[in-house]
């Protein structure tokens, strides 16, 4: 019974005494949603998060190099599980903390339909898309295109980016007529920002998870298990949808 | 939409990048020196490895410089396992570590102008301040310094621009943290990656105009001087 008592005494004693830095590598395409939560984060706990942001390869380095980071939000399951494996990361800690939805986007606000249909119309020259070697979105994207059946068809327009903030600006620069992009990179509190867009459905490609891990050097480090908790939170969950993603239940 | 201006981070990072270039700045006018003085007298076999060898960060895209040395310096890297037993710890995600990164990458920037300068001075010129009796330092500050203040005057310029411009390398050898190693082209980067176009633009359009306004006044300096050479009117 006093259990709770306890508890909350001891909570709100490491929102106070005990407050504390945790660093958190971020993968690139979360930064604007993770922007928001640290500060929300902070609100709410008192421990600020540090936040470094790179790709999730650049990361993955960086990490079995010796980087500082506690926490690490990757944008794919497999980094977090490939680090658990090699010892940089802590068993247990991993979990889906974003469902990345993929989006077909044109910054012409007539082009695209509301069923994607476009993309058989072929009326276009260019398509982007970021490269399926190096992300998870492009090779969301390639599947997509193999699921349509149209992967042969396209083959020479398709224009390959090397990241997915590349292909969004080879599309918002207008240099592609169409490409795919993240939603989170087009969408704002239930709307488009602009343009035109396909939501592709989760269907027609491998589902993009981003998992988050707790790293060995923030196994015993409080701020740390505060934040993977925080990201769990309603709160948390509201804001990563308002930029896109979906949330595992 | 917030109203857009340069705010405390931004702040941060500026005052960051400054003090990086201005500490590699030293660092390179210290091993480039003597470096390109060598490299501009001796014609030894070693020297051509060597003037190769500086020359390499020209070619090498920035991201690879930076893995190998992130791999080198690293905990389980030779150079970072040496650092690590002589209680220096390792060096990538430290300012220490930036500068050294910034060093090699900047380097042929600093060594190439010195050296051409340097080989332009020709002998004649070091043969008479040694018959006045001065000594190698006094021939240096007081013969080749002054001839040679356009080279100078160029590496200085070309080393800390590049230093400031600098992203790949430091990305991936710093991991953008905050206050330590988040410099000016990676705080634009986190802009643009946190969808904040107009405050990328903002300090990329600062960056631009500060690399045009140093490269400007550097040609307009050296316009206003003769080449550095034996014979030359200001000699």
């Amino acid at each position: 019974m006093r259990l709770p008592v306890l508890f909350a005494i001891l909570t709100t004693l490491s929102a106070s005494a005990l407050a504390a830095d945790v660093s958190v590598a971020v993968a690139a395409n979360f930064t604007a949603p993770m922007k928001r939560i640290a500060a929300g984060f902070e609100q709410a706990t008192g421990h600020r998060a540090r936040l470094s942001f790179g790709s999730t390869g650049k990361l993955y380095a960086q990490i079995r190099n010796g980087a500082p980071f506690e926490v690490l939000l990757a944008a794919d399951a497999e980094t977090p599980k490939k680090l658990v494996e090699a010892g940089f990361a802590v068993a247990g800690t991993r979990f889906t903390y974003a469902i990345g939805q993929l989006a077909l986007w044109s910054a012409d606000a007539t082009r695209i339909d509301a069923e994607g249909a476009v993309l058989r119309e072929g009326d276009f020259r260019r398509l982007a898309l970021a490269d399926p070697k190096l992300a998870p979105y492009g090779r969301a994207a390639r599947e997509t295109l193999d699921a349509l059946g149209l992967a042969e068809r396209l083959d020479g327009r398709l224009v390959t980016a090397e990241s997915i903030g590349q292909s969004y600006q080879f599309v918002a620069s207008g240099n592609a007529e169409l490409g795919f992009v993240a939603l989170s990179q087009i969408w704002r509190d239930g709307q488009f920002l602009g343009g035109s867009a396909w939501r592709v459905p989760n269907g027609l490609h491998e589902i993009l998870r981003q998992d988050l891990v707790v790293l060995a050097r923030g196994e015993h480090h409080q701020a740390a298990r505060a934040l993977t908790a925080y990201l769990r939170s309603d709160e948390a969950r509201e804001v990563i949808r308002s930029f896109g993603y979906e949330v595992a239940n | 939409m917030p109203e857009l201006k340069i705010g405390p981070e931004d702040w941060l990072a500026i005052g960051l990048t400054a003090r990086l270039a201005a500490v590699t700045l030293v660092v390179l006018f210290v091993i480039g020196t003597p470096l390109a003085w060598w490299l501009a007298r001796s014609r030894s076999a070693a020297a051509s490895v060597v003037s190769a060898l500086v020359a390499v960060p020209l070619v090498l895209p920035p991201t690879v410089l930076g893995f190998y040395l992130l791999v080198l310096l690293g905990p389980q890297g030779p150079v970072g396992r040496l650092t690590e037993s002589i209680g220096l710890g390792t060096l990538p995600f430290t300012f220490a570590g930036l500068v050294v990164a910034s060093t090699l990458f900047s380097l042929p920037f600093v060594v190439q102008p010195l050296q051409s300068s340097f080989a332009a001075l020709g002998e004649r010129m070091l043969e008479a301040a040694a018959t006045l009796r001065a000594g190698p330092l006094d021939t240096f500050l007081h013969v080749v310094v002054p001839l040679c203040r356009p080279g100078f005057l160029s590496a200085a310029v070309l080393g800390f621009a590049h230093t400031v411009g600098e992203f790949g390398v430091v990305l991936m050898m710093g991991g953008n943290i905050p206050g330590e190693t988040q410099v000016l082209s990676i705080a634009i980067y986190n802009r643009v990656e946190a969808f904040e176009y107009d405050h990328a633009h903002l300090l990329a359009g600062g960056l631009l105009v500060f690399s045009f306004v140093s490269l400007l006044a550097l040609q307009w300096f050296n316009r206003g001087r003769a080449p550095a050479g034996i014979s030359g009117a200001d000699a």
